[in-house]
Formats: C-alpha cells, sequence, structure tokens
C-alpha cells in the first residue's frame, strides 16, 4: 500500500494529466509597485492617519526628542513593569527619571507566558512600517524580541523610524527575510464578531501606541 | 500514466439536509433575516469603500487569480518544495488523504504531547474534517478561542459564515450564550459588545497562559520558504501561535503559493475583501521552529478529503483558488435571506454552492448536495466580488448540467425528464404549439385567482416549480395570433398600434430579462 503522500500526488497527477483544462498562463504583475519595485515615496501624513484610523495613538517627534517622548508616554500610560527586548538602544530610556519607578524587565529565556503577564506594558522598535495600511511589522530583530513579548502585556509602545517606511505591501515584503518569525500589526487587538461592530481589545494588547521618529540619526 | 479514475470524494462536515427545506425553515427567521441583512449591509459598504482606495484592484485580482492556477497546475512540485523547506527549518509534515486520516494524525499528535485540552485558532480545515467531535471522542477537549466561533460552541450551534461565524446572532442572544455557559461570568454582565468582548478576554486568558498545545489553520503556505501565514483579528491566533510548546497547524494542499513575494498580491486582496480592512489587526508567519520563540515542536498536516476530486473537473477546479475570504457570501442575495445553516456544510454561500457539492463527489444524485448549484439566481454579484475571480456562476451552470446529466443514466424516466421530453415535441410544430397555448389558457385561467397569478400547486414537477415561485396564467391570446390579427409583416412598422394592451403586457411579463454580464456590471448589488 503505496503512502499518502505519494496515493495524493497520483492523484494531483493524473487530475491535471487526464482533464488539462484551460491551463495556467503568466502571471501579470501590473499591479503597483510588484516587487518592492518603482514604490512611491513615502507620506508620513498618511502613515500617521492610517494608524489612527485602526485606533493607534501616535505621537511625532525627531531622533533628538525620542527619550524624552518615551519618557512621556510611560509616564501618561502609568506603566510600572516595562518589558525590555535585547537590542534595545539604552538611550531611548534614558530619561525615564529614577522617580518614576518603572521597572525595566530585560526579557529572558527564564520568562514564561505567567511572567509577561505581569508587566503592563512593552516597547519595541520595528522593521518596517506600512503607509498604505498603518501597519507596522515586526521580525524578531534587535528592540523587537520574542512575538510573545509585543503580545501578552496590555499595552504596546512602538518605535518606528523614517527610514522603515515604505509606500505599500510590496515593498514591504521585498524588504523582509521570510525566514524570520513576523507579526505584522495594523491597530490593537481586535473584533467584529458581535453584529459587525469593531471593538478595540480582544487578547493581543488593547492600546497601540507608535512613536514616529522624523528624519534619520536614531 | 496510470489511469486511476476520479479521485475519492472528501468526508466530514460537508453535507446537511437539501438546501430547498432548510432555505424554507430560515426564511422564517426573521431575527436572523434581520441579524444578516445588517450585517451584510455593513461590510458590503466597508469593502467597497477600502476596494475604492486602490486603483490598481482589478490588476491585484488579475495576478491573484493567475498565481493561484500556477499552483492548481503544479501542485506535485510545490509541495515537495514546501515539504523540504518546512522540514529543513525543523517542522514535521504529515499528509492525510482523507477527514479520517487527518484525525487521527493530530489525535496521534496531541496524545503524544500529553495533552487532554488543546486551544484552536479559527480555522475552515478542522471545521471541514470535523476535528473537535474527533478529539472528543479521543478524550481530548478543544476550546476554540476566536470569539465567534466561541459563541457558537458555548452556544452548542454550528457556524453560519466563514469569516464571522455567529452573524446569525445578535448582541442580547451572545449575552445569554455567556451568562449561561461561562462559569462564574459577572450575572450582571451587559449586552454591550465591549463588555461581551471583555469577558470572553477574561475567560480565555488563563486557558492562553497555560496552554502546551495549539491547533491552527494557515491562510497561505509559501512552497518557496516554508513559512506559514495566520491572517486574524483579535490576538487569540497570536496566542496559540506563540505560547504552547507545540503548534498542528491544518491546512489544505491548495493552500500553497509559489513565492514569498506572491504574499505582495494577497495580504492586499485577502484583508480588503474580507473584513473590508486595509490590513488586518494581525498577520504572523513562522517558519518551521525559531529558538527561543514561538513552540518547539511544529507540526503541519497536509490534506486533500476531495480537493484531488475537485482539481479533475476542468470547469469547477477554479474553486480551488478560494482564498476564505466570505466577499461572495456578503454580495449574494441567496445568502443574505437564508444564512449559512441552510447550505448544510462549514462552506456556505456562493463559493459553498460549488465547493461543497465538488468535494463530496457530485453527480450522484442521490447527494444532498445536487440540490447547492440551485442556490443561485446566477446574478454575477460572487464573481464580481471575488478576489481571484472564481467564476461562480460559470460553475453553478456547469454543475446544474452535470446533475441534468446524472438523472440521464436512470432506466425509469422522471416526472420532470418526460415534462421535458412532451414539451419538445409541442415546440417542434407551429401548429401543436398553438394548440397547446389554446389549451394552456383554458387550462390555467381557472388556477389564476384574481391577480391571473398561479400559486403553489401539487404535483412533482410542477409542484416543485410553483412551491417557490408564483407563474401568471398563460394569456388568452398567443402573441402569434395576436401578430396575424394586426395584419404587420415585421416587427417596428410604421405605423403599428398598441393592439390588446391586455396580451402585450402578459406576454412583456413573460419574457425574461436577459442576464447581465458580471463583467460588465459595476457598484454593490442592492
Amino acid at each position: 500500500m503505496s503512502s499518502a503522500k505519494e496515493e495524493i500526488f497520483a492523484r494531483l497527477r493524473a487530475a491535471v494529466e487526464e482533464h488539462p483544462g484551460r491551463g495556467a498562463g503568466e502571471v501579470p504583475r501590473s499591479y503597483r509597485g510588484a516587487g518592492g519595485v518603482g514604490a512611491a515615496d513615502v507620506d508620513l501624513e498618511v502613515l500617521v492617519e492610517r494608524l489612527e484610523d485602526y485606533q493607534a495613538t501616535v505621537r511625532r517627534t525627531d531622533a533628538a526628542g525620542l527619550a524624552a517622548t518615551i519618557a512621556a508616554a510611560l509616564a501618561e500610560r502609568g506603566v510600572r513593569r516595562l518589558l525590555v527586548p535585547a537590542g534595545l538602544p539604552p538611550a531611548w530610556l534614558s530619561e525615564v527619571p529614577a522617580t518614576a519607578g518603572v521597572e525595566f524587565v530585560a526579557d529572558s529565556a527564564d520568562l514564561g507566558p505567567r511572567d509577561l503577564d505581569t508587566a503592563d506594558g512593552v516597547i519595541t522598535s520595528c522593521a518596517v512600517a506600512i503607509v498604505a495600511t498603518g501597519t507596522i511589522v515586526l521580525d524578531a530583530g534587535p528592540g523587537q524580541g520574542r512575538r510573545a513579548l509585543s503580545l501578552v502585556p496590555d499595552y504596546h509602545l512602538c518605535v518606528v523610524t523614517e527610514d522603515q517606511v515604505v509606500d505599500a505591501v510590496p515593498a514591504a515584503v521585498a524588504r523582509l527575510d521570510p525566514t524570520t518569525p513576523q507579526t505584522w500589526i495594523s491597530g490593537p487587538s481586535a473584533t467584529s464578531d458581535i453584529e459587525l461592530n469593531r471593538v478595540e481589545g480582544v487578547h493581543g494588547p488593547r492600546t497601540l501606541e507608535v512613536i514616529v521618529v522624523v528624519g534619520s540619526g536614531t | 500514466m496510470t489511469f486511476l479514475g476520479m479521485p475519492p470524494v472528501g468526508q466530514g462536515n460537508l453535507h446537511g439536509r437539501p438546501f430547498p427545506g432548510e432555505a424554507r425553515k430560515a426564511l422564517a427567521n426573521d431575527q436572523q433575516r434581520a441579524n444578516l441583512r445588517k450585517a451584510t449591509g455593513t461590510i458590503r459598504g466597508k469593502r467597497a469603500a477600502v476596494v475604492g482606495e486602490l486603483d490598481d484592484w482589478e490588476e491585484l485580482r488579475l495576478a491573484g487569480a493567475a498565481i493561484k492556477d500556477q499552483v492548481l497546475y503544479d501542485l506535485p512540485a510545490l509541495l515537495e518544495q514546501f515539504e523540504a523547506a518546512f522540514t529543513a527549518a525543523g517542522g514535521v509534515v504529515h499528509w492525510a488523504r482523507d477527514a479520517a486520516e487527518a484525525g487521527a494524525i493530530v489525535t496521534g499528535l496531541v496524545q503524544a504531547a500529553g495533552a487532554r485540552h488543546v486551544l484552536k485558532v479559527k480555522s475552515m480545515a478542522t471545521q471541514e474534517i470535523e476535528l473537535n467531535e474527533v478529539l472528543e471522542a479521543a478524550g481530548i477537549t478543544a476550546r476554540e478561542t476566536d470569539l465567534a466561533e466561541l459563541i457558537v460552541q458555548l452556544g452548542h450551534d454550528q457556524p453560519s459564515h466563514i469569516l464571522v461565524p455567529a452573524i446569525h446572532r445578535n448582541r442580547a442572544e451572545i449575552r445569554e450564550i455567556f451568562r449561561r455557559e461561562i462559569p462564574g461570568v459577572d450575572p450582571a454582565l451587559s449586552d454591550r459588545p465591549a463588555d461581551l468582548a471583555g469577558a470572553a478576554r477574561t475567560y480565555l486568558r488563563e486557558q492562553f497562559l497555560d496552554a502546551t498545545v495549539a491547533i491552527s489553520g494557515a491562510n497561505f503556505a509559501v512552497a518557496e520558504t516554508g513559512t506559514l501565514c495566520v491572517v486574524e483579528s483579535e490576538g487569540n491566533g497570536r496566542m496559540c501561535l506563540t505560547l504552547p510548546k507545540t503548534l498542528i497547524s491544518v491546512v489544505g494542499i491548495e493552500k500553497l503559493l509559489p513565492t514569498w513575494q506572491d504574499l505582495e498580491v494577497f495580504l492586499q486582496l485577502l484583508p480588503r475583501s474580507s473584513t473590508g480592512e486595509r490590513m488586518n489587526p494581525y498577520t504572523s508567519f513562522w517558519t518551521g521552529v525559531t529558538p527561543g520563540d514561538g513552540p518547539s515542536d511544529v507540526h503541519v498536516v497536509l490534506i486533500d478529503n476531495g480537493r484531488t476530486r475537485v482539481l479533475a473537473d476542468e470547469i469547477g477546479r477554479q474553486a480551488l483558488r478560494c482564498i476564505r475570504c466570505s466577499a461572495c457570501l456578503n454580495v449574494c442575495p441567496v445568502y443574505e435571506r437564508v444564512g449559512g445553516h441552510a447550505y448544510g456544510s462549514v462552506y456556505p454561500g456562493p463559493i459553498g454552492a460549488i465547493l461543497s457539492p465538488m468535494l463530496t463527489g457530485f453527480g450522484d444524485h442521490a447527494d444532498v448536495n445536487t440540490t447547492l448549484p440551485y442556490a443561485s439566481s446566477l446574478c454575477g454579484a460572487c464573481f464580481e466580488a471575488c478576489p481571484v475571480r472564481i467564476d461562480i456562476p460559470e460553475v453553478l451552470v456547469h454543475l446544474r448540467a452535470g446533475a441534468v446529466d446524472a438523472k440521464r443514466g436512470k432506466k425509469v424516466p422522471t416526472a420532470e425528464q418526460l415534462a421535458m421530453k412532451a414539451l419538445g415535441w409541442v415546440f417542434s410544430s407551429p401548429r401543436r404549439l398553438e394548440a397547446a397555448q389554446k389549451a394552456g389558457w383554458a387550462g390555467s385561467a381557472p388556477l389564476g385567482g384574481e391577480r391571473g397569478k398561479i400559486g403553489a400547486l401539487p404535483g412533482p414537477v410542477i409542484g416543485g416549480w410553483t412551491s417557490a415561485r408564483d407563474a401568471p396564467t398563460v394569456p388568452r391570446e398567443s402573441f402569434r395570433s395576436w401578430w396575424k390579427k394586426s395584419g404587420r409583416t415585421r416587427p417596428g412598422s410604421p405605423g403599428v398600434g398598441p393592439g390588446e394592451p391586455g396580451s402585450r403586457a402578459a406576454l412583456a411579463g413573460e419574457v425574461a430579462r436577459p442576464p447581465s454580464d458580471p463583467e460588465l456590471t459595476t457598484g454593490e448589488p442592492s
């Protein structure tokens, strides 16, 4: 008796050989920006508008103002225990005053889901941000950490720098390495399962705050 | 090449009772009709708005259809490539010919992980193979974590929509289900959607934090890289894909995409068609095992379960392009009125009307799914909405022809076949036609009632036809005899009078409007 795989493959081959039908043509890639080639200029105003449209909170700053902006965001939220992924630039947290009493919890393999659940926020960088859809992409790179970090706490503060911003989905796909574990995030966790009313906040972070850093030099 | 005959049919949650009777029951449910009308109307509006933002939408549809066609014609090579890449990345690939085999594989993997309780991400494939029931029989409880699936599961109910399975329930009904079924829930729980979602968050959080095994489907599987993708909104998917030690994904063999780059098309097509959003809140990608990030024991079960049967149908195979967005449900005038349960399969609506009967080996007239291709007015709205350009009306007509062919083989002709034969004999002679028209008026006028309409009549063929439609009585005078009397020779001649208004009006009522070309229609159907 043949294996399941062999049998399925025999069925697949026979289906197409005995019933050729219309066949498959070339893939017409005349849509915008295929392969990330010819991407349009990015418009940070539109990125902010789209992020806000899906209920993310957005702050704008430049490289010099980043640390102060982060400190202000954490203070307003009242974060006491903040998860910090490996590779996050220490300077980003340099203006959080000692008097604020914020505990920085560096991620480590010892932290299980219940430990992560005791944090009331996480700060990350990102890999790519997409203007057309208001999406930020995390790919486990420096300052982003493993996927669970940006999932379990109820508050996610994400820093996006201008060089990470692309116009649309094709340019984002072209920039990313498919073998990295990725999370594409567009607004806070949401559901429309009850009468199609959008409700923000089910299982993922109920608050997503994005800091857009204009210019270069972070 | 060995001739294998037709590949075996699919099993599982693909059959119900015949559509006409179920549709009649559903139509009598006023609450459900109101819920559906509101929900489908809302989502149609959202979809139209976000699709309108992209001026290259048609180009994306053309690319999406072509990529999926390439997949269907090249599945053996792409599946080999996927298996090699996924395995190299530390994952394990399993193959299942049918629902029973898939269920046994998953049960074995859960038992090997030592778990009695598993969490599930919403997945059409696992519903199709009735995985929850299979696990339960093995003493394993499976908890659905998508809010709508949770509502359905706690309500001991069936999903009625691909995207929003509890679309048939309103907030008051959901509150009642939660108050009855969730242990320790606040008895004063309100029916505000935010409070209901909050109750689900609290209930499931503990289960996420302690989970050891999760089961998912996948929206896409990239052959080139061995990458799996799950598209979701709530974060329950991320919880299941990230926190447990063991992750098992049940994926139909048609879910492959050749390359990573192809996602640039589908991540634009799917969210806008599905939830009517520019992008859904969360999309996860994983490739086998990543040490220190997510599950360390990662499996994928690739299932056939009738898909090769669909592939063997030259016209119908385009249904395998489907990315389960549910846009066709939301624009369908039939779905909007009867809802998902009437279709009797996990795949309802226009796509279900073609996919379910093909998966279950349509062609056998005894199959209840032979009624599904008739659950359509062939208006074409589904084709226009489909992001991968599945010509659903074309396949519906093709399957209807198959239904007629299936009956042709019978020794004893059906009443319908006898009636059609008699009709052919009448239509083949002008004299017989004229005589029949006169007899028709004499015969039908007494049935016509006050408005000249014939309602439900008894009998196998006439009864079936008139149970769902009023038919006008046959006019007193036929067009042929009116034409003769008016003494004209060609239409449009100057001086053609109104003739007898009564007969012209009756005639106009009889003439069916030509079907509109779905390619030419624009905008959302009303």
